[in-house]
């Protein structure tokens, strides 16, 4: 589904050049379940950022689904995020003006052509899915983070999108409520075959993944520490 | 059914963002709105003026020629009877008269005696514009009797102490014009009997004057028996220029060139439209600069509101928003916020002029409504593009990561 070929992604900070990615090539085919797993600074939140197109590398190749992504346009790059991913934070990154079924709703704002399906229903089967429906109506910074997090996971899932990218999603939350997201990501991968990538410093959590991948200093390397 | 549902998200981003900063909006709008109220009161009253004044113009008949002395009409201050306005140069006199009256293009030749004072009757004074003119005046002038009649041929030729009162004068000295036909008015020691009132013209100089025959001006009204300008009525429109070509020859016999003036009364107006079209301009031009400074205003707005939501910017491209997505949403605010200001001045020139209108002929016209709103608009996409534009260039993964 996803194949790198010597990414590069560097950083000017002042005349120093930061290689924060370092000449990774790796391959995810779909269905995976993968833990990205690197201590901060590693380089493990670019590369993610570059599997999910929010960044370009600096040089290398990024195919997705067999298409060089360096060559697409950014209404082109954009219609992909749209559909093809669904991103998870740690921060959550939801609109705290919108309640919470119009922070779901948002991606269906911008797609082009008609959608499959209704989005009001489908919001609301996740929201019910995840046990937050009845909090439909309320604004982001009036419910948990746990709570918070599941939006984020209904957002991330309302295109349906064949590959979830979640960094760091446990980072703001306790470690019960940490777990139940996790076990949600995992469900999502053994239920609906969606590609999930998990980016983590922990490694109880990139445990439960099914492959993990280790990040150092930018490049791919065999055993962590 | 897609494209609307993105547009109606946009309309209400905008408007939910226009909640949440109530204050901040409105301040922001306001500049739009006293830019957009200054231009359409501005124009609503120059175009009233000017119709007012064309108007006035036109009640005096289309082909009308005017004889002044001196350079004639300056365009300072002149009313429609050019009372003031006039430079130098010669009177005339009955010979002038009687050697116009030989051009074949014109109709009516009318010498006019014009003097302002102060006039009596029905135990009232009131200061009013006696006109000694002949009986073709009141052809020329468009005047008709209300009451009673206006006086004759053979009023001139008797030097008849006879006068047509303006309709104003005549209400302001007997409360209805109606009952000083019949009366008397005193002025410069003279009786006058009035034997008609004239029709109301909503012409100040003509409303208010004391007509008389200008024969009997003759003593000690006007010893010299002289007369301040002569009025020319052409036969037809396209004989306007031949007539005023005819009437420099037959005076060029008698005075120098720079004695006299003749003028078509639609010079005059071109002259008023002229001076009229540069108040205007002017006015506009500083009522724009209000337009300009609420335009940076929404500029400056836009910036703020760029960088306070530059962590939803990410989180909208992070989900799949184009840079033109983000473009429309924060142009769609600052058109709404622009045109919000417009509307809103142009509802409260609407009711100004309308109040307005009670005292003065100012007009609002569908141009100013449909120029307005289109200026709005435009100040609202051309300031709102470069917000717009930063907030699109955003690169998605900073944005995002801004607190």
């Amino acid at each position: 589904m996803i194949r790198l070929e010597n990414v590069c992604k560097s950083y000017f900070l002042g005349e120093e050049e930061v290689k924060a990615v370092d000449n990774v090539s790796l391959t995810i085919a779909e269905k995976e379940f993968i833990g990205i797993l690197g201590s901060s600074g590693s380089g493990k939140s670019t590369l993610m950022h570059l599997i999910g197109l929010l960044e370009q590398p600096t040089s290398g190749k990024i195919f997705l689904q067999g298409k060089d992504i360096s060559k697409l346009t950014d209404s082109e790059l954009s219609k992909i995020r749209n559909k093809t991913v669904g991103f998870v934070f740690q921060s959550f990154n939801l609109i705290n003006r919108f309640t919470v079924i119009e922070n779901v709703l948002l991606p269906t704002k911008y797609i082009k052509e008609s959608l499959s399906f209704d989005p009001l229903n489908r919001a609301d089967d996740l929201l019910k899915r995840f046990g937050i429906y009845e909090r439909r109506n309320f604004f982001p910074n009036k419910i948990s983070g746990g709570q918070q997090q599941r939006v984020a996971i209904a957002r991330a899932l309302m295109m349906q999108p064949k590959l979830i990218l979640a960094d760091e999603p446990t980072g703001n939350l306790d470690s019960k409520t940490g777990d139940e997201i996790i076990a949600i990501l995992s469900s999502l991968n053994k239920e609906f075959g969606v590609t999930v990538i998990i980016v983590t410093h922990e490694h109880d959590i990139s445990a439960k993944t099914k492959r993990q991948i280790y990040i150092k200093d930018g490049k791919v390397v065999e055993k962590y520490l | 059914m897609k494209l609307q549902n993105g547009y109606i998200h946009l309309i209400t981003t905008a408007l939910e963002d226009f909640k949440r900063n109530k204050v901040r909006s409105l301040l922001t709008s306001l500049g739009i709105m006293i830019g957009v109220l200054s231009v359409v009161l501005l124009i609503a009253l120059g175009l009233g003026l000017k119709n007012f004044i064309e108007g006035q113009f036109e009640s005096m008949g289309a082909n009308l020629i005017l004889i002044l002395p001196g350079s004639g009409f300056t365009g300072e201050g002149g009313g429609s009877f050019g009372g003031a306005g006039t430079v130098g140069g010669t009177s005339f006199d009955e010979r002038d008269v009687t050697s116009l009256k030989r051009v074949s293009e014109l109709d009516y030749v009318v010498p006019v005696f014009m003097k302002g004072t102060s006039v009596e009757g029905g135990g009232e004074k009131k200061y009013g514009y006696i006109m000694g003119i002949n009986e073709d005046g009141f052809k020329l002038m468009n005047l008709e009797a209300a009451y009673g009649k206006l006086f004759s041929k053979s009023d001139i030729q008797a030097s008849s102490k006879v006068g047509v009162l303006g309709n104003s004068i005549a209400e302001d000295l007997f409360d209805l014009p109606s009952n000083a036909v019949g009366k008397t008015v005193r002025f410069e020691d003279q009786r006058f009997k009035v034997v008609g009132v004239a029709k109301k013209k909503g012409d100040q100089e003509a409303d208010n004057a004391i007509f008389i025959p200008y024969k009997t001006t003759y003593g000690s009204l006007n010893p010299g028996k002289t007369f301040w300008a002569i009025y020319l009525g052409v036969k037809s429109d396209d004989m306007v220029s031949l007539a005023k070509t005819r009437a420099e020859e037959t005076l060029l016999k008698r005075y120098k060139a720079d004695d006299f003036a003749v003028t078509e009364q639609s010079e005059l107006l071109n002259t008023i439209n002229q001076i009229f079209s540069i108040i205007n301009s002017v006015l506009i031009a500083i009522g724009s600069i209000s337009l300009l400074v609420g335009g940076i205003g929404i500029m400056n707005i836009m910036y703020a509101s760029v960088t306070e939501r530059t962590k939803e910017v990410g989180i909208r491209r992070a989900v799949g928003a184009t840079q033109n997505d983000i473009l429309k949403q924060f142009l769609t605010e600052s058109l709404l916020l622009s045109l919000f200001g417009g509307v809103l001045g142009l509802a409260i020139a609407i009711g100004i002029v309308l109040i307005v209108r009670i005292f003065f002929p100012a007009s609002i016209n569908i141009l100013a409504v449909l120029i307005s709103l289109v200026v709005s608009s435009a100040i609202g996409i051309f300031f709102g593009v470069f917000p717009a534009r930063r907030a699109a260039k955003l690169p998605p993964i900073e944005a995002i990561r801004y607190e």
